[in-house]
Formats: C-alpha cells, structure tokens, sequence
C-alpha cells in the first residue's frame, strides 16, 4: 500500500535504517497515512478499544502471573494474596478480572456491528473468519482463566465444561485425560491451564496482527457499505481516528473503571470465593456470563438423533455455533452489506439481537421446565438465521437504493 | 433518520451489554433462598462507603469473643487491624493482642512461641478433622472472604440497579440476616434432624450452628461522652457482619476512594479528548 505513503526519511540515519529495515515506512503507512472511510460511526472505534483490553489483559495478566502460585492448596490464597498483601494488588487483579468482561462486552459489540453493516462479505471474508478465530481463542483464554483462582466455580466449571470433551466418539476419553492431565480436575489440570493461560493471549496478539493487516487489504467497510471511490471519500487514519479511537477508548474506560474499583466482583459469583472442593458440588454451575450463550446451545440438545446421542449432538451444535460464523461470508449472499439498506433483513437481524440475550439469559436459569422449551426455540433461530434467513433473504429482498458514494451520502446527510 | 436509528442501536446495545451479565447475575446467585433477605444500610456501602472505626472494634470484640471460638480466619494478619481504613487499633495495641496467642512455629522451642504483628490469626482447630469432630461433623467455614462468598438474589428487574449502585453488600446482609433468622420452635411440619437449628435464611432451614449471639453477651465499653451501643442480638449481628466485610476486603476504602479520583480524572479526561476530536474534524463533512 505505499501508495498511501507520503514517508520521506527526514535524515540520514532514517534513510539508512530505511533501506534495511522500513519499519518508520510501515507505521507511516499503516498507523498515520492509512485512508480510512470518512463516516465511520462510533460503532467502528470498538476494535481499537479492544486492541487496548487485549493490550490491558496482557499488562495486568503478567504482573498476576508473578504472585500467582498454580498448585491446588495454594492458587485460592495466592490469589487473595495478591488482593490483599501485594502493593497495587487489588487494583490489577480487580483490572484484569473485570477486563475479561470488558472485553467480551466490547467483542461482542464488535461482532454484532459487524453482522448488521455486513463487514464479514467480500473482499472482507478473511478478516471476518480470522475474527472469528480470535473470539473462539479468546473464549477458551478466559474459561481458563477463570479456573486459575481454584474457586468452586472455577472448579466446578472446569470439570464441565472439560467433559463435554468426552461425548466426541472413539478419541473423546483419550482427549478429555489429555485436556485434564488425568481422570479427575485436579492440580496437574490448574498447571496446563496456567500455562495455556499465559500463552493464548500472545496468541490472539498474532491474530490480531493478521486481522488488521487483512483489514488493510481491502480497507475498512463503512455505515453505508459502499466502497470507497475515491481519495475524497476518505480521511487519513491520523489525526481523524487516532483522535476518535482514543476519545472512544476514555470513555470505554468509564463503565470500566467503575466496576474495577466500586464493583470488582458484581460481574462474578459469590461461589468463586469458597476455596475448590470436590466433594461439594454447587447448587448451580453457571459459567462466566460472556459464554452463557453457547452453554445454552450446548445444553439444548437433550434428545437423541438416530446414532448420535444428546451429549454429542449439544457438543456439535455449540461448535457448530461457531463454525456457521466462519462460514457466514458464504451463506449471506445479499451483494448491500449495510442494514441500513435492507429493509427485510434489519427485522431479522434485531431478533437475532435479542435472541442472543435470551439464549445468554437462559444459559444462566436452571434447565428445566419451560426453559427447556424456549432454549430450544431460541437456538433453533439462532442456526435459522445463518442457515435459512439470510440466505432467502439475499434471493426475495429488494434493497432500498445505495448511494453513489460515501461523499454523496455525507453531503446528503448534510443537507437534510 | 439514521440519526434516530443510531440511538435506537445504541439503546439496544446497552441494554443488551447490561442485561446478559444482570441476567446471569439474578439467577447466579442462588434462588434457593425461600425468605427474601433484607437489605440493610450499611456505611461501606455505595461509592463515597468507609467502614465506621467504631462499628468494626465492636465487631472485631464480638468476632473475638464469640465467632473465633470456632471460626478461624487464615487470612486475617494481626497488623491488618492498625492498618488504615481499618478499626483503627494502634501498632502497641496490635502488638500486645498478638502477643496473647501461641502461635504454631516449628522453629521454635517447644513448636510454639508468642504471635507478632505480622502473624495471621491462629486457628481455633488444628485440622479440619478437629474442627468437625468438635462441631457435630459441621464444619465451620473460614471467615477470610466469607463476606463475599454469600449473596443475595434480587427479583427482576431490581439486580439492574446495582449495577448503578455498586451494589456489593449482599454477602453482609446475607450473614446480618443469617444471625438474626434463627426461631426457637421450628415452623409446624418441619422436622429437625438432630444437631441442627431452624434458621429462615439458611438455604436448606437447618444449620449446625446453634443460634451463636444474644442479647448482653458481649460486653460493649461505654463510649467517652457516655455513649452506649444497646448490647443486643441485633447490634451484636450488624457489628460483627460489618467486622466481616472488613476481613473480606480490608483495603476497600482505599480502593473506593482511588476509583472515585480515577473516575473524576476520566469523566475530565473524555470531555478534553471530545473537544480536541472535535477540533480536529472539524470541516470535515461526515
């Protein structure tokens, strides 16, 4: 993309360093000068705002990682320690706790922004499914970290959700004793955790190196999803979004801090704060609220299909959540990508919207009774809408008409 | 039209990024509870909460008297008491009261010598066994962080607001309750197993522990100008539940009143980083 670049080395050294290593080239290039859609709404500063949770993560996690002890009679009181003894302790625990929430929230608003202005379609279809890639990733970083305090959720929620390894056929006990280091949830399980723990987020730091370079291929999409046509309808990356992405970032940081520091364990269960113990099984399991969602896709299926039986069909169907994610590219073939033109498909995707807080809210009720029935109703339309709905849609639809270009829709926007 | 479309979003959004954890939240915290628990005032409540020096000395007294008779608090270091947002106890004070205990040291002659400053609280038992031996089989639970391992379950759609009022009492409240829910007679039809006491807020209505405070068992000092705190069952709970919260998070002041100037510095922050965006795109159609 050196076209972008207006980079001059300004001295000799520069241009030394230039010739064996443009690294000031390709900050220039990527971080400044990079052309970025001029009507970008707030909705696009959440992946920089999650560039600053993963960055946070990693910040606070080290420092964790330094009092932190990963064998079972001591993980629960050396996470105390930490919050008690250790100086800045209780803030960087508290951070880092409630960043894991912070940035679910903030993922999963950028997901949702992406379903609704259609950023996942050509020639955008990598990014999206690298995207996906991180969230899966970023799932398993938090469920293992979760488990590191060694409370009896944390316990309990690994003994579970490792189990459900078990329903895969022929490789499914083998793999659940390798996942768990032995039969049981127990220290050496605390120990591959840590270490999976401390190692995913610098693997999600490599996704996201590949995200943002997949996204600097095409550039990004924008409200009306019309591509750029030309330099007028863009403004460079810097000043214009480095300025709105921090602006945006402080104030994510608002509702941020407020739970760190008045409120650093309403976003967890009371539960975590009885040491692990095997012997007492809690009254409810209930995962971390950020994956409620999938629980109860995983719960959901309580019946048998022909040879497979319920355990696996829940495994399959909450992979399956996830694999039809990867695949959306191909199943929305509408050619608008923005909503705002798609006067059949906003319907729709609202009630995904709120069909995804039900399935969260229900992954948290106690499966019985008549949640058993809405759960099923509710992941029914979750795989309808990637598998049914949005590919009619994209046949019966008639979108209303796009604008020429961005400007155009700028200066009409202006205008009225 | 995008305009109200945008804020229709936006609402959507929070309410949704609000309402899944909240959801989870209602339903987390148990439900199991048949009598819903009263919320009491609590000074530490809220984001301006500090703990009350007075309440917690009284609360510590009761916790000595009573509670450590049978609970331990590992957690809990003598110089934790003078430390501040605490009771507010003096360094000789500290030192003078862990020095009444025999603390367990392998090092030292005969495995035992005089607490310091710096010990934990000793353990009325020395193994779990013992301490289930001596309580009919129950085993008491530690006091370090045991007023955040309880909470409370609000109906729809109350949880919503403690997000708004950091809402973080639920394990006090929960234990005020517990040691004020005791009735002598069972209700009519509940059957008592032997060794166990009917408390209403207990999940299951049967504790092990016998009804632990009364009224005039713990002797409060009368305050210099003649104030006295009524010795009752009801004060000695409030006091000692607040004694807890203290044990369970010793530094909360501290970390209430670094929230609130980071939170000033924010809200300040935010509105300079608007302007300068402002600034900036300012001519640019968009």
């Amino acid at each position: 993309m050196s076209e972008h670049s207006t980079y001059q080395p300004g001295n000799g050294a520069e241009k030394w360093l230039d010739d064996r290593l443009p690294a000031v080239r390709f900050a220039k290039e990527h971080l400044m000068d990079f052309p970025t859609p001029k009507n970008l709404n707030y909705w696009w500063t959440f992946g920089a705002i999650l560039v600053m949770c993963l960055v946070i993560q990693i910040v606070t996690g080290v420092v964790l990682a330094m009092h932190y002890t990963p064998q079972v009679d001591l993980a629960f009181d050396s996470v105390e320690h930490i919050r008690r003894n250790v100086n800045g302790g209780r803030v960087i625990q508290a951070v880092h706790s409630v960043g894991a929430s912070m940035f679910f929230a903030a993922i999963y608003v950028h997901i949702f922004r992406g379903l609704y202005f259609g950023s996942y379609k050509a020639p955008r279809e990598v990014l999206w499914m690298i995207g996906v890639l991180i969230f899966v990733t970023l799932m398993a970083t938090a469920f293992m970290g979760y488990v590191l305090p060694w409370g009896q959720m944390s316990f309990w929620g690994a003994t579970v959700i490792t189990n459900i390894f078990s329903a895969i056929p022929i490789v499914g006990d083998p793999l659940l004793q390798l996942i768990r280091g032995g039969f049981a949830v127990d220290n050496a399980t605390l120990n591959r955790f840590f270490s999976l723990h401390y190692l995913l987020p610098f693997i999600i730091a490599a996704l996201v190196v590949l995200h943002i370079w997949a996204l600097h291929v095409p550039g990004n999409n924008n409200p009306t999803g019309v591509e750029v046509k030309s330099s007028r309808d863009t403004v460079a990356f810097h000043p214009y979004y480095t300025m709105k992405d921090l602006f945006a970032a402080v104030v994510f940081l608002i509702p941020f801090a407020w739970f760190a520091f008045f409120a650093p364990d309403i976003l967890g269960h009371p539960d975590n704060y009885i040491q692990a113990n095997s012997q007492v099984t809690p009254a409810h399991i209930v995962p971390e609220w950020y994956l409620l969602p999938f629980y109860t896709i995983l719960r959901a299926i309580d019946f048998n299909v022909l040879f497979i039986n319920s355990k696996l069909g829940g495994v399959i169907a909450m992979f399956g959540s996830m694999i039809v994610l990867l695949i959306l590219p191909w199943l929305d073939r509408s050619p608008v990508r923005s909503g705002n033109f798609r006067p059949m498909f906003r319907w729709f995707y609202w009630l995904f919207v709120i069909n995804f807080i039900a399935l969260g809210y229900l992954g948290a009720q106690p499966a019985e009774g008549i949640y058993v029935l809405i759960a099923k109703l509710c992941v029914a339309y979750y795989f309808a809408y990637f598998l049914v709905i949005l590919p009619v849609l994209s046949r019966i639809e008639m979108p209303r008409p796009l604008p020429a270009s961005i400007s155009e829709s700028v200066l009409g926007k202006a205008h009225s | 039209m995008i305009k109200t479309k945008t804020i229709f979003a936006a609402l959507a959004v929070v309410g949704a990024l609000l309402a899944v954890p909240a959801f989870a939240a209602e339903a987390e915290s148990g439900g199991d509870h048949a009598v819903e628990i009263e919320k009491q005032n609590w000074t530490f409540g809220g984001i301006f909460g500090t703990y009350d020096e007075h309440q917690l000395q009284r609360g510590f007294q009761v916790f000595r008297e009573v509670c450590s008779n049978c609970h331990s608090a590992r957690l809990l270091a003598f110089r934790n008491l003078s430390e501040e947002g605490g009771p507010g106890f003096s360094e000789e004070q500290v030192k003078a009261l862990a020095a009444e205990y025999q603390i367990a040291d392998p090092t030292a002659e005969g495995g035992r010598r005089p607490g310091v400053a710096a010990d934990t609280w000793p353990s009325p038992f020395a193994s779990e066994q013992e301490a289930r031996d001596a309580n009919g089989g129950a085993l008491p639970p530690d006091f370090s962080v045991l007023a955040k391992a309880r909470g409370v379950t609000d109906p729809f759609p109350f949880w919503v607001f403690n997000y708004f009022t950091a809402y973080q009492e639920g394990g006090v409240d929960y234990i005020y309750n517990l040691l004020t829910g005791y009735h002598e007679q069972p209700p009519e039809g509940v059957e008592l197993t032997p060794g166990r006491h009917y408390n209403e807020v207990y999940p299951s209505h049967q504790i092990a522990m016998a009804p632990p405070l009364q009224d005039g068992l713990v002797d409060y000092v009368e305050g210099e100008e003649g104030v006295s705190v009524p010795e009752t069952l009801d004060q000695y709970a409030r006091d000692v539940s607040a004694f807890l919260m203290w044990v369970a998070e010793p530094h909360l002041v501290s970390r209430k009143e670094a929230g609130f100037r980071v939170l000033l510095f924010l809200v300040l922050f935010a509105g300079l980083m608007w302007a300068t965006k402002n600034r900036i795109w300012k001519g640019i159609e968009h």
